[in-house]
């Protein structure tokens, strides 16, 4: 895996932030809950287990976030995406759906479409460095998920992003 | 003849001066602004047989919180009445009312019997010293006691102003709890001014966005039950719905009627790019409107069908454009400065309304169909997503408070920018869709 020790900490810091709080509830959503789905024991399935849902989450790293009212990924986004990539490769009995979200500083339609921009813009990185598109499916909460609730700039940052929730697809 | 004879007058304004008779019939010109209410009572409707009387003075309530509530009108306490009016077939005692500077009169007449309800009434000028109109009766059953007194109400704004009235009407709109993070939506219709609330789904998906067909009965609306935006039509009668089927991985959202009820218009999501399309509902089959690679949805037909105005950030951000309801190239109708989104035409036509953001302000505003004579009409942290009332005079639409307990409730605004108010729902609300004024 071909991933900076920079970057590791700064995506462990985010899943941290996010860990509690995941982007569906209710259960209808169609994706699994990300920790769901292994039982054989304690180790696997968990955070430490690198070929978990949890792993993914807390050491690939499962978002890129964006720039106001912007769809391109950063370099560090980038950065996020090759790890996710690798990790699809080497896991390949896991499908996605890559969601795509936007902050409340826009309308709900626009931004059902700004988050649609998002989330297909890392599908398309992640179908760039080889993981096959029929695994990968996109949705666009626009702004009715965020993860933070404060108004400022420091929420509106981390709820600008695309996250790539695990299913375990082809195999069930 | 009379109704004519005061439709034809121009209009005059409204004394301010209390006390100085009238010198013109009554009316008020809606266009110029009212800045006076003009002062009314409604005395208890007259109960007809025993047991009318609560039913008497709830009609009385709804008319006057109806007219008092447009801003237009200024009910005079009961407790100020000289006299009261206790046979509906007597005839007014005009100086009592002028002494206390009356200038309209609604009075009623109430017969309940079982189930059913009969509601007489008449609208008095008393500076003029004559009826207005002719009385008028309307018979419905006690559960829909509400819709008379909005009917009355109707016609005594309908009098009064010479345009059509809008009490008699509903709002579908999304009722929202729980924090930002966690917020449970689900479609709920009501009366206009908030009373008798009916949910019409659960909370267990996200729901946006309900549009009214154009005769009321059914309600266009985005949902992720399937973990994907689709657009459903629901039977409001019957509460049955079903999906508006879309292309295999595409997402659709932003529906709305156009003006013959059978077709929609909405934006479908493939790849990263939003574009709008056109629906039968019958026969599924769609049309592509616009191909640009940019964001194009929130569409809203001409009231006559000829024409879509939409959004487009396809010149870098957020505007307004115009286009055939063919599609076809679009004019761009804003050119302030900020972002202007969620268009919807006016039911006059002549009007677009729309939400505009600027320096991290929203507001509701409105401007003409060729881009002209831009007004805003509120200015708060989150203002979002208007609706017009059916007589295209007032403006509801959702506003969304800052920070970790923000929460989105509807509003109401004059289309002069006066007169806003907060529309009571029992939880959060946004989203709001005015039906036109039932049959």
């Amino acid at each position: 895996m071909k991933i900076t020790t920079k970057a590791l900490l700064i995506v462990g810091a985010l899943a941290l932030a996010a860990c509690t709080n995941p982007d569906r509830f209710g259960g209808d959503g169609g994706a699994l809950d990300p920790n769901a789905g292994v039982n054989t024991g304690v180790v696997a399935g968990s955070a430490n287990d690198p070929s978990s849902a949890a792993y993914f989450q807390q050491a690939v790293g499962d978002r890129v976030l964006f720039a106001v009212d912007q769809s391109s990924l950063t370099a560090q986004g980038q950065a996020t995406l090759d790890g996710q990539a690798a990790w699809l490769t080497t896991n390949a009995d896991y499908t996605a759906v890559i969601e795509g979200h936007a902050d409340e500083q826009g309308t709900r339609e626009y931004n059902i479409g700004l988050g649609n921009k998002r989330a297909d813009a890392a599908r398309s990185y992640l179908i760039s460095k080889g993981v096959p598109a029929n695994r990968l499916q996109i949705v666009s909460y626009g702004k009715e998920r965020p993860i933070e609730v404060c108004s400022e700039e420091a929420c509106y940052a981390k709820n600008r992003r695309a996250v790539t929730v695990l299913a375990a697809g082809l195999t069930g | 003849m009379m109704v004519r004879f005061l439709a034809a007058v121009l209009a005059m304004m409204l004394s301010v001066s209390s006390g100085f008779a009238q010198s013109g019939p009554l009316r008020i010109e809606i266009t110029e602004g009212v800045i006076e209410p003009l002062p009314f009572a409604t005395p208890n409707f007259v109960a007809e047989n025993a047991g009318s009387a609560d039913m008497g003075a709830q009609l009385a309530r709804v008319v006057a919180a109806d007219l008092q509530g447009t801003g237009l009108f200024r009910e005079i306490p009961a407790s100020a009445f000289v006299s009261g009016v206790s046979d509906f077939g007597a005839a007014v005692n005009y100086p009592d009312w002028r002494a206390i500077n009356a200038q309209a009169l609604v009075t009623g007449a109430v017969n309940v019997s079982g189930n059913n309800v009969t509601v007489k009434f008449r609208l008095y000028d008393i500076f003029s010293g004559a009826e207005l109109g002719q009385g008028l009766q309307f018979q419905g059953t006690t559960a829909g006691w509400r819709r008379m007194a909005h009917k009355v109400a109707d016609a005594v704004y309908s009098r009064i102003t010479g345009e059509s009235g809008y009490f008699d009407s509903r709002v579908v709109f999304v009722s929202e709890s729980g924090p930002k993070n966690k917020r449970a939506k689900r479609l709920a219709v009501m009366d206009y001014d908030g009373a008798g609330v009916k949910y019409l789904t659960d909370s267990r998906s996200i729901v946006l966005a309900p549009r009214f067909s154009p005769t009321g009965d059914r309600v266009l609306y985005t949902s992720y039950e399937t973990g994907f935006p689709r657009i459903y039509v629901l039977d409001v009668g019957s509460v049955q719905r079903r999906v508006l089927e879309s292309a295999q991985g595409s997402s659709s959202f932003a529906p709305r009627f156009a003006p013959n009820g059978q077709t929609v218009v909405y934006s479908q999501a493939t790849g990263s790019n939003t574009d709008i399309y056109t629906m039968d509902v019958n026969t599924g089959r769609t049309t592509r409107l616009t191909s640009a690679p940019s964001i194009e949805t929130s569409p809203s037909f001409s009231p006559d069908g000829s024409q879509i105005v939409f959004e487009s950030d396809r010149s870098g951000n957020q505007q307004l454009y115009v286009m055939s309801a063919s599609g076809g190239e679009a004019r761009r109708i804003s050119f302030g400065e900020g972002r202007y989104g969620t268009p919807v035409w006016s039911p006059r036509g002549d009007l677009v309304a729309f939400t505009k953001q600027s320096k991290g302000r929203f507001h509701i505003g409105v401007m003409r169909v060729d881009g002209s004579e831009e007004r805003l009409l509120t200015a708060s942290f989150l203002d979002e997503g208007p609706t017009w009332s059916p007589n295209g005079r007032v403006i509801m639409f959702h506003r969304e408070t800052q920070g970790a307990s923000g929460r989105s409730s509807l509003y109401s605004v004059d289309i002069t920018g006066r007169n806003l108010r907060p529309v009571q729902t029992p939880d959060g609300g946004s989203d709001p869709s005015w039906s036109p004024l039932q049959k």
